[in-house]
């Protein structure tokens, strides 16, 4: 657990006079981020989340207050021995240009007296584990993607295995597709190794994802609010966190409300090659269309089919929604669907049934109702 | 040709000659100007304190260091030794602030990822920041060779044996051919050195070869 008390940083003025009339980064923080969770920093550029991380590993001390690290008081470690037991990443990854992947992988290993050996062996496995080919390890940083550059920043920093990890926007740099992989890959890497990981970003978006609980700062380092995602968006503690986590946060708190059983509507089907006048026999103007182990390929317009369904005649906007999704994954497969109809397929892919924005909206109320008495409860 | 030919032993044992008093001071001015250019780069202040002194160094004429040092050092004015600590200083002079900006160039995202794993500050220098350096270093030690190559061939004025001797005594004797010869050897001379920097160079740092596989 990191726990922060009072911390307060205060950057000396352009002058560099100490008048205590230098800029406040980081106000009267007091947080804790608990062991083996994420704790996402998140706020507009300039409110002190990169002072408040750097705080923990002491590249900056606090004006005042105290940082510990399960019950130690940072202050009062060894620098180099409290760094060494803390993964950072940062946004550009930092990697050593002169060094190849593998060996800025081993570098903290080898820092802490490792052998060569030992430390290889363990990087390779990171390597692999953070998604990265092996063969990647004998090239030089230079010669790899931002994401990529990105993932051996994660792996080295997991290199000699530290409980906490600091990460400051580690995923901001690379474009949507390749962050939304990384965020994913993150997520099921943090499931396997339960770190205690404090991570900035300024988008809101990538901290509701991230978060188990996500600290919502102002400018000038004053803590907004803290709380967990779900909580966040449904119950912003005032206008400035509000507007911070966006218009659609109705919308996107069904991200964290796991869809209900809900009872579902059998589908009729066609396959690929099935001629014009069985998919008209459906009956219905938009037909489904499955492959052969039933996993969904998208939408048919009955009409337009002339001979028989082709790829090119599929509809490819709808979502699909997983039976164990949340109700935003069902409803956006419902809003999304030509038909209207929401597909909904199994864990393993397979078609389960479909399902009418109508019949979701009722589970969204039934929710709404409990989350409102449980608050009251409390 | 045939006077070269004739005068080839003279030429080389000049020619090591003068390898040997343009070359050792760069060595020594390099292990000088690392250090300097360290704090330098360290620290604001000095840096401005140590450029601007070892700039001024530069800008002493070569004759007249070559005959002050003498009674600074308590050396006699035919000690090649004289030669030796001027061409050091010059090197020093023109490497400080290479080396300073060469370690001040590393990138801050590198630097900052170096500190965050526990690098002190010296482990850092010579982990991260010096062999990033290199190549800064090595181009502005190559300005170096080729001046220090030069400005040795002014030591004949004095009396010190090297190629810049072909230059006074052919000009003395009104003998261009003897002018060129100098001139061709000091040529190649700096030319070796630079090959030499480049090569070592290059083996220090694989990874600038190393682009977009
Ligand atoms: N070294 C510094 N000296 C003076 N002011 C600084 C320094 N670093 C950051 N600040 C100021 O402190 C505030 C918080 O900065 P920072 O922690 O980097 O914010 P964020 O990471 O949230 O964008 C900003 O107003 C910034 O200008
Ligand atoms: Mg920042």
């Amino acid at each position: 657990m990191i726990r922060f008390e009072g911390v307060t940083k205060r950057y000396a003025d352009a002058s560099g006079a100490d008048d205590g009339a230098g800029s406040l980064a980081v106000d009267d923080l007091t947080l804790e981020a608990p062991t083996g969770k994420i704790t996402v920093l998140v706020g507009p550029s300039g409110c002190g989340k990169t002072t408040t991380l750097r705080m923990v590993n002491r590249m900056i001390t606090p004006t005042s207050g105290t940082i510990s690290i399960d019950g130690k008081d940072t202050a009062s470690l060894d620098v180099a021995e409290l760094r060494r037991g803390i993964g950072y990443v940062i946004q550009h990854a930092g990697l050593f240009p002169h060094r190849t992947v593998l060996d800025n992988v081993t570098t903290v290993p080898r820092l802490l007296g490792t052998d060569k050996r030992t430390a290889r062996a363990r990087a390779m496995e990171l390597i692999e584990r953070v998604g990265l080919d092996p063969a990647m390890a004998r090239r030089y940083p230079a010669q790899l993607s931002g994401g990529q550059q990105q993932r051996v920043g994660v792996a080295r920093a997991l290199a000699a295995d530290p409980p906490v990890m600091l990460m400051d926007e580690p995923f901001s740099a690379v474009d949507p597709v390749v962050r939304e992989q990384l965020q994913n890959e993150f997520l099921r890497l943090q499931s396997e190794l339960g770190k205690t990981i404090l991570f900035v970003t300024h988008d809101i978006d990538e901290a509701v994802k991230l978060g188990d609980q996500v600290a919502v700062l102002r400018v000038g380092g004053v803590l907004a609010q803290l709380d967990s995602p779900a909580k966040l968006l449904a119950d912003p503690v005032d206008d400035f966190v509000a507007g911070f986590v966006g218009r659609d946060r109705g919308y996107r708190a069904l991200s964290f409300a796991a869809a209900p059983e809900l009872s579902l509507t059998d589908e009729p089907t066609v396959r690929l090659g099935a001629r014009a006048d069985d998919v008209r026999a459906v009956g219905t103007p938009w037909v489904l269309c499955v492959d052969d182990d039933r996993e969904p390929l998208g939408w048919v317009r009955a009409a337009a089919v002339e001979t028989e369904v082709t790829r090119t005649l599929l509809h490819r906007g709808g979502t699909v929604a997983s039976v164990s999704g949340s109700l935003r994954a069902l409803l956006d497969a419902a809003l999304s669907s030509p038909s209207g109809r929401g597909v909904v397929a199994g864990d393993d892919g397979r078609l389960v049934g479909t399902i009418r924005a109508a019949e979701v909206i009722p589970a969204i109320e039934a929710r709404r109702d409990s989350t409102t008495e449980e608050a009251t409860a409390r | 040709m045939t006077w070269a030919l004739d005068h080839l032993g003279d030429i080389l044992a000049r020619a090591a000659q003068h390898a040997w008093l343009a070359g050792l001071p760069l060595v020594l001015g390099l292990v000088i100007a690392v250090p300097l250019g360290w704090l330098a780069a360290r620290q604001p202040r000095l840096r401005a304190v140590l450029l601007t002194t070892t700039g001024l160094l530069y800008t002493i004429p070569s004759l007249a260091l070559f005959i002050l040092l003498p009674p600074l050092l308590g050396t006699k004015i035919l000690d090649s030794i004289n030669v030796i600590i001027a061409m050091t200083v010059y090197t020093v002079a023109l490497l400080t602030r290479t080396v300073a900006d060469g370690l001040s160039s590393v990138d801050g995202s590198t630097r900052q990822a170096a500190v965050a794993m526990g690098y002190g500050a010296f482990a850092r220098f010579r982990a991260v920041d010096l062999p990033l350096a290199v190549p800064v270093i090595a181009a502005g030690l190559r300005v170096a060779a080729v001046s220090n190559v030069s400005i040795v061939s002014v030591a004949s004025l004095i009396g010190i044996s090297q190629l810049g001797y072909f230059l006074t005594d052919g000009y003395a004797r009104s003998y261009p051919t003897e002018v060129w010869v100098g001139i061709v050897a000091c040529l190649l001379l700096a030319l070796v050195f630079d090959l030499v920097i480049q090569v070592a160079s290059r083996v220090l740092t694989p990874w600038t070869r190393a682009v977009a596989a």
